[in-house]
């Protein structure tokens, strides 16, 4: 998907985070996290992040990402529904289980 | 008497009477007593004065008392005097350290400060500590450790700085009054009156000195030195809280529901039985969900023991609690109790846990709910360091407790957001996994593999038990696996256990950028 406005999804309240995405003018994706569990797990969250990005095929955002210790399935609805937003689409692909 | 007479008593030598023979007395005051409390006493006008008067010297030990919490004005107003004065290289043996005592941090850049005992920290001084502020490592012991060391003399206090609510001319001292009802209160002095009765020196900062005598005190004069007047003692917000909040968490309180159903269960529960509830919402809550299975089998409690909170003032006064044993107390209700209720008794830190006390309190607790930040496969309790490996907590009773209690129940949540509580190792051992029981989570209850008989009977009585392996992973299979928190070589604190000795260390921990 491709990025054209800017794009939120997710609060400040504790086990939220919030997702800010902006369109970038150059190939990449460019992430600034901080998180109240960097230590511990500031990498997962990376990962996480990077991971549903390329899911959904974005590869030209700028991402401002803070954490206050969500769980990861929270970090994938969050970037999921901040992309739908910044690239102005509503054609939702659910998945459901099994 | 002539001289000849005292040579010829028969073991002169031997009986002490190096004070000669009689003679004579000193002029008899004849001015009433109350006129005699206003000049012949021992109020100094200030603290300098104080610290003159009891000669402190450079690397000496200075104590003070956590029961103004993070209200207390005391320890930063005694330590400013003291580093205007030009101290340095003292040791503070604080009872305990919190986030108002930041301002320690110039003192130790500056050397006055070189060396901190004390039961635990919090804020930017615990953070700083962790980070590698001091040279010295910072000693933690518990309450029942800490006055052990100071009855045997591991812990030598030369002035014990001991802030009170009230205190009349002649140092009996209270942490409420019975003359002045706006006073500030801390309720018990537990920990204070230890202090007083071993230090070389006690010296009692008050804002409200009151007429001779203040009984009932909770340090008597026999114990203090000399008495400051100052202006304030500390916030009264900051000191205690009207209540204690009954938590409205739904966690907490099905944590604590379950706590109560495993007391029940486990063989404990009884008339006649003493119990203590650790400080935090689900320990608290336990109380009530026991008080309800109390009034329905008709059980008293013989004591509650501890930190006092107005949900135990509330039980002794409708008769189900016969006897509370009070060290500290947690808010006003428990410290007008200790004021106004005859069988609420003060007690003080070495009658509550010290190892070395054989009658000590503890010892004689049918169970303890205590909480925890981690605690690892191995019933292993942290409740010192936070999932980062910074200083963030206080060991306080906790392994007096648990050691001196036939049945130690830890109850906390399975994770806390993303920080798992139950995990494979604790950053810190305050407490050793063999003195603790039994888990309650919210997510399911584990019984230690040394009481199969306790695990029996909660089975019995239908109640979700796991390995507390299984916790564990259940734990990790929400919230993911941490990655290990990064630490310098450097110890930066000692961790004692209630016996005073080591049980672990605190390293300094890496910042992000020294990874």
């Amino acid at each position: 998907m491709e990025i054209t406005q800017m794009g939120i999804a997710g609060t400040m309240e504790s086990s939220d985070i919030m997702i800010r995405l902006e369109p970038k003018e150059t190939e990449g994706i460019e992430l600034n996290l901080s998180s109240s569990v960097m230590q511990q797990f500031g990498k997962q969250i990376t990962r996480v992040i990077m991971d549903t990005l390329k899911e959904l095929d974005v590869d030209k955002v700028t991402v401002t990402a803070v954490d206050k210790g969500a769980l990861d399935c929270t970090v994938r609805a969050r970037v999921s529904t901040a992309v739908h937003r910044a690239a102005n689409d509503s054609n939702y692909r659910w998945r459901t289980k099994g | 008497m002539e001289q000849t007479t005292i040579n010829s008593i028969p073991h002169i030598e031997e009986i002490h009477a190096q004070h000669g023979e009689f003679s004579g007395v000193f002029p008899q005051a004849t001015h009433t007593f109350s006129e005699r409390m206003l000049t012949m006493n021992k109020i100094l006008p200030s603290i300098e004065e104080a610290i003159k008067r009891v000669g402190l010297k450079d690397g000496m030990t200075i104590s003070f008392h956590h029961h103004f919490r993070n209200g207390d004005y005391i320890t930063n107003m005694v330590m400013d005097v003291i580093a205007r004065m030009g101290f340095k290289d003292l040791t503070v043996a604080a009872s305990s350290l919190n986030d108002v005592h930041a301002p320690l941090i110039k003192h130790i850049e500056n050397g006055v400060i070189k060396h901190i005992e004390t039961s635990g920290m919090r804020g930017e001084l615990a953070d700083r500590i962790s980070h590698g502020l001091m040279d010295f490592p910072v000693v933690f012991r518990s309450h029942g450790g800490r006055a052990a060391a100071i009855e045997s003399g591991e812990i030598t206090i030369d002035v014990a700085f001991l802030g009170a609510p009230s205190c009349d001319p002649y140092g009996n001292a209270n942490g409420y009054s019975r003359e002045q009802d706006n006073a500030a209160s801390c309720g018990s002095l537990g920990y204070a009156k230890l202090d007083a009765s071993h230090a070389r020196n006690t010296i009692i900062l008050t804002d409200h000195i009151v007429r001779f005598p203040n009984a009932p005190f909770g340090i008597p004069e026999s114990n203090v030195t000399y008495v400051v007047k100052v202006d304030a003692i500390g916030d009264a917000q900051g000191i205690m809280s009207g209540a204690t909040r009954f938590t409205k968490n739904p966690k907490e309180l099905l944590i604590a529901k379950q706590a109560a159903e495993v007391i029940e269960a486990s063989g404990y529960f009884y008339d006649g039985f003493s119990m203590q509830m650790g400080s935090g919402g689900a320990s608290l809550a336990t109380a009530r969900f026991l008080r309800e299975k109390m009034e329905r089998n008709n059980i008293k409690c013989r004591f509650a023991l501890g930190g006092i909170t107005g949900q135990i003032v509330d039980m002794h006064e409708h008769g189900l609690i016969e006897r509370i044993l009070d060290v500290q107390s947690f808010d006003l209700i428990a410290a007008e109790s200790l004021k106004n209720n005859r069988f609420h008794q003060q007690i003080d830190a070495s009658y509550y846990a010290s190892y070395i006390n054989k009658g000590a309190a503890v010892n004689q607790l049918d169970f303890v709910v205590l909480s925890a930040l981690e605690i690892d496969v191995n019933f292993n309790v942290n409740v010192l360091t936070g999932s980062d490996g910074v200083i963030r907590g206080a060991i306080g009773g906790h392994p007096d407790t648990a050691d001196g209690a036939s049945l130690a129940v830890v109850v906390a949540p399975l994770t806390r957001g993303r920080i798992p509580t139950v995990v494979k190792k604790v950053n810190t051992v305050v407490t050793p996994g063999a003195i603790i029981d039994v888990l309650v989570t919210d997510q399911g209850i584990a019984v230690n593999p040394l009481r199969p008989e306790i695990r029996e009977r909660l089975i019995k009585a239908g109640l979700p038990i796991f390995s507390i392996e299984q916790l564990e992973e259940r734990a990790e299979r929400i919230v993911g696996t941490p990655q290990p928190i990064q630490y310098h070589d450097r110890i930066v604190g000692v961790v004692m256990y209630r016996d005073n000795t080591i049980i672990d260390v605190i390293r300094q921990v890496k910042d992000p950028d020294e990874f």
